[in-house]
């Protein structure tokens, strides 16, 4: 062995109490070939530091009186070769076309050659990010609230037992579109390379909002009523087409653009004709996280239509499939229906009623007039947006 | 020509499926042809390299003495053709609790905790070790087995952690382990800061090889060794697969390192029954 370059003190630190941490240290500044003078106190290191050098590659010699000298073997640079960099950390500067290789390693951190590919599915920066994703993500983690405490749950319920039934109605609906907008952003979650990790964090609070309105829809029922309403298989079959949607893009125009969009319309009225302060807060909360999440989708689909104009054409047929798919189903159930009637009545007078109606005639038009200017934006002309719009699910979401 | 090498090894883990798959992906790669044939255990392994069911056996230190004894009765030859750097100049230790023993005399009608009765790191080798210093194991001490996986020949950890654990809790005076697992063991907490200390250290002896015996191909076997000792770690290719099996290199095998063992072998007549069994004794 070479003289010793350099001198550790281990002093009576033994490998029950993290020896191996200052060795490692020590290390680090040598060259394989290269040794280090090892100084300890504690008993029985010697056997204890032979197997740890030979399980490194080192080799080591005992020279008496509880020094050793130890040297530093090539495996220890060699683990190095043909690592490389997960791209750069900044967000501004994500890796176009990552390597599967890099798998979970963190933007910017060196990644061991030799590992195993995975098979992330949405692995480019075309199909998966997009620059204002860092800033969505952002501001997503700063909106979260705790249901426990935003919430006036104790809000006296002094409205009529009819207009309860309606409002659980609606919820029941609800908590079921909401089941389906979980479970959208937590599959394709699943999907993106962690390069893009802004975007795999997006989707994960968008998961988690899905999550709290569940709750939020769930305990609001759950107030005066001991049961919940009717699940119809027509609401079903159009929320099946969303959860079973594999493409991303077709995904985010369908849950985002469309039926999220149309949410924001839905809860906002909701929040506008509730029976009671309660309701009303939590549908403003709900709102809220909903318009979040068509801007997501509207900030992704737009600069990926930037990028690949034929994009629209794409989005069309998911549109237009969606519809077909779901020709031969109901649409909204009827009970939904008289129930935001009912809920936007507050009364039974036939009066009363036709204002309800009128309400919701004009509920219904909001949502399409709304669709249209997103449609518009993301570049489809009037015409499209128009005939896209109302081919759009009669269930809303 | 392509060459092909039928492997034999023991499955102590499922681990070992990953092991040889690896192997057989690496081996193909360059060309040669490689299977493996897994046994639960050692001695049944030994007897069907001698029945010609495969060409090269991982065998295990004691797994190579069995083969090298049967051979020499039979008038055959057995070989180890390579073995990792891992397995060159290993040291089992005799542990005790800190206010313990002070000397290995004074294990004396005390109880010493080994591991598996067929681990040559855990059992053979410490009693061995203490018999040559004077202690007669099961006269002198009482010897407490925390045997698991019986066939394996030690393979599996199991029996020496349980022996460390044994002697934490004070059930035992001593515990058998080898170097490598009381460094795991005092890393993972096994064993608590200053609850023990080293009582006795064996001498230095080898751990796995490669073996093969006369008639094989030696063709295949050159191309097989060829291939192995070429394998480098800094290739980031078969890097994965070297830390799996736990070296940084292949070596040449040799067989110097194995003299303790024979003796623990003969002391404690633990080969008798096996080559009684294969008609070498
Ligand atoms: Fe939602
Ligand atoms: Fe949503």
């Amino acid at each position: 062995m070479n003289a010793p370059a350099r001198r550790l003190e281990l002093g009576s630190l033994g490998f029950d109490s993290g020896a191996s941490t200052l060795l490692a240290l020590e290390l680090g500044s040598l060259r394989a070939g290269e040794s280090v003078e090892i100084r300890a106190e504690a008993a029985d290191l010697a056997s204890q530091l032979a197997a740890w050098a030979r399980g490194r590659g080192h080799r080591v010699e005992e020279l008496g009186a509880g020094r050793f000298q130890l040297e530093l073997g090539a495996a220890h640079a060699a683990r190095r070769v043909g690592a490389e960099r997960a791209g750069r950390a900044p967000a501004t500067d994500v890796a176009a076309r990552p390597s599967q290789r890099w798998g979970l390693a963190a933007r910017g951190a060196l990644v061991e050659a030799g590992g195993a590919p995975f098979s992330f599915r949405l692995a480019t920066a075309d199909e998966a990010w997009f620059a204002g994703a860092p800033e969505l993500y952002r501001a997503a983690a700063a909106a979260q609230w705790d249901p426990g405490t935003a919430i006036p749950w104790d809000t006296p319920l002094e409205h009529p037992a009819e207009v309860e039934d309606a409002l659980v109605t609606v919820l029941t609906y609800l908590i079921e579109n909401e089941t389906a907008a979980l479970l959208v952003p937590a599959r394709f979650a699943t999907q993106v390379h962690p390069q893009f990790r802004e975007v795999l964090q997006r989707l994960a609070l968008q998961a988690a909002d899905e999550a709290r309105h569940i709750e939020v829809f769930s305990r609001r029922a759950a107030l005066r009523r001991s049961e919940l309403g009717l699940s119809t298989t027509g609401g079903q079959a159009s929320l099946r087409t969303l959860v079973e949607e594999p493409d991303f893009d077709r995904a985010a125009l369908l849950l985002g653009v469309l039926g999220e969009g149309t949410f924001v319309n839905l809860l906002t009225f909701l929040r506008e004709h509730a029976p009671e302060r309660c309701t009303a807060e939590l549908m403003r909360l709900v709102a809220a996280d909903e318009a979040r999440h068509v801007a997501f989708a509207m900030g992704h689909l737009a600069e990926r239509i930037r990028h690949e104009p034929t994009l629209l054409a794409r989005l069309a047929s998911a549109v237009r499939e969606r519809h077909d798919t779901l020709r031969a189903t109901a649409g909204l159930n009827e009970e939904v229906f008289d129930a935001l009637v009912l809920l936007a009545a507050g009364a039974f007078a036939p009066d009363a009623i036709a204002r309800g109606h009128a309400a919701v005639v004009e509920l219904v038009a909001q949502m399409d007039a709304g669709r249209r200017m997103r449609l518009r934006k993301l570049g489809f002309s009037a015409d499209d947006a128009a005939s896209l719009s109302g081919l759009h699910t009669r269930n809303f979401m | 020509m392509s060459h092909r090498i039928v492997l034999g090894a023991v499955a102590y883990d499922p681990k070992v499926v990953t092991i040889w798959d690896g192997f057989q992906r690496f081996f193909a790669l360059h060309g040669l042809e490689f299977d493996y044939v897994l046994y639960t255990n050692y001695e049944r392994q030994v007897e069907q390299h001698f029945a010609g069911a495969f060409d090269v056996a991982w065998n295990s230190p004691l797994a190579w003495i069995e083969a090298e004894r049967v051979a020499r009765a039979r008038g055959r030859k057995a070989r180890a053709i390579a073995m990792r750097d891992t397995d060159c100049d290993l040291t089992s230790v005799v542990l005790v609790r800190q206010e313990g023993p002070k000397s290995a005399e004074n294990l004396r009608g005390k109880v010493v905790g080994v591991g598996a009765s067929d681990s040559p790191q855990a059992t053979l080798l410490p009693l061995e070790h203490l018999a040559s210093l004077g202690l007669e194991p099961g006269r002198d001490f009482e010897v407490r087995r925390f045997d698991v996986l019986v066939g394996k020949h030690g393979d599996h950890v199991g029996g020496e952690r349980l022996a460390a654990q044994a002697l934490v809790r004070g059930e035992v005076d001593a515990a058998c382990v080898i170097d490598g697992n009381h460094l795991a063991f005092s890393a993972d907490g096994t064993l608590p800061r200053g609850a023990t200390r080293v009582l006795a250290q064996t001498g230095r002896f080898d751990h796995c090889n490669f073996t093969v015996l006369d008639g094989v191909n030696e063709a295949a076997v050159a191309r097989f060794r060829e291939l192995l000792f070429g394998m480098r770690y800094d290739d980031p290719a078969v890097r994965p697969l070297m830390d799996l099996e736990g070296l940084k290199q292949w070596r040449e095998g040799r067989t110097s390192g194995y003299a303790a063992l024979e003796r623990a072998c003969e002391r404690f007549g633990w080969l008798t029954p096996f080559l009684k069994h294969m008609g070498a004794a």
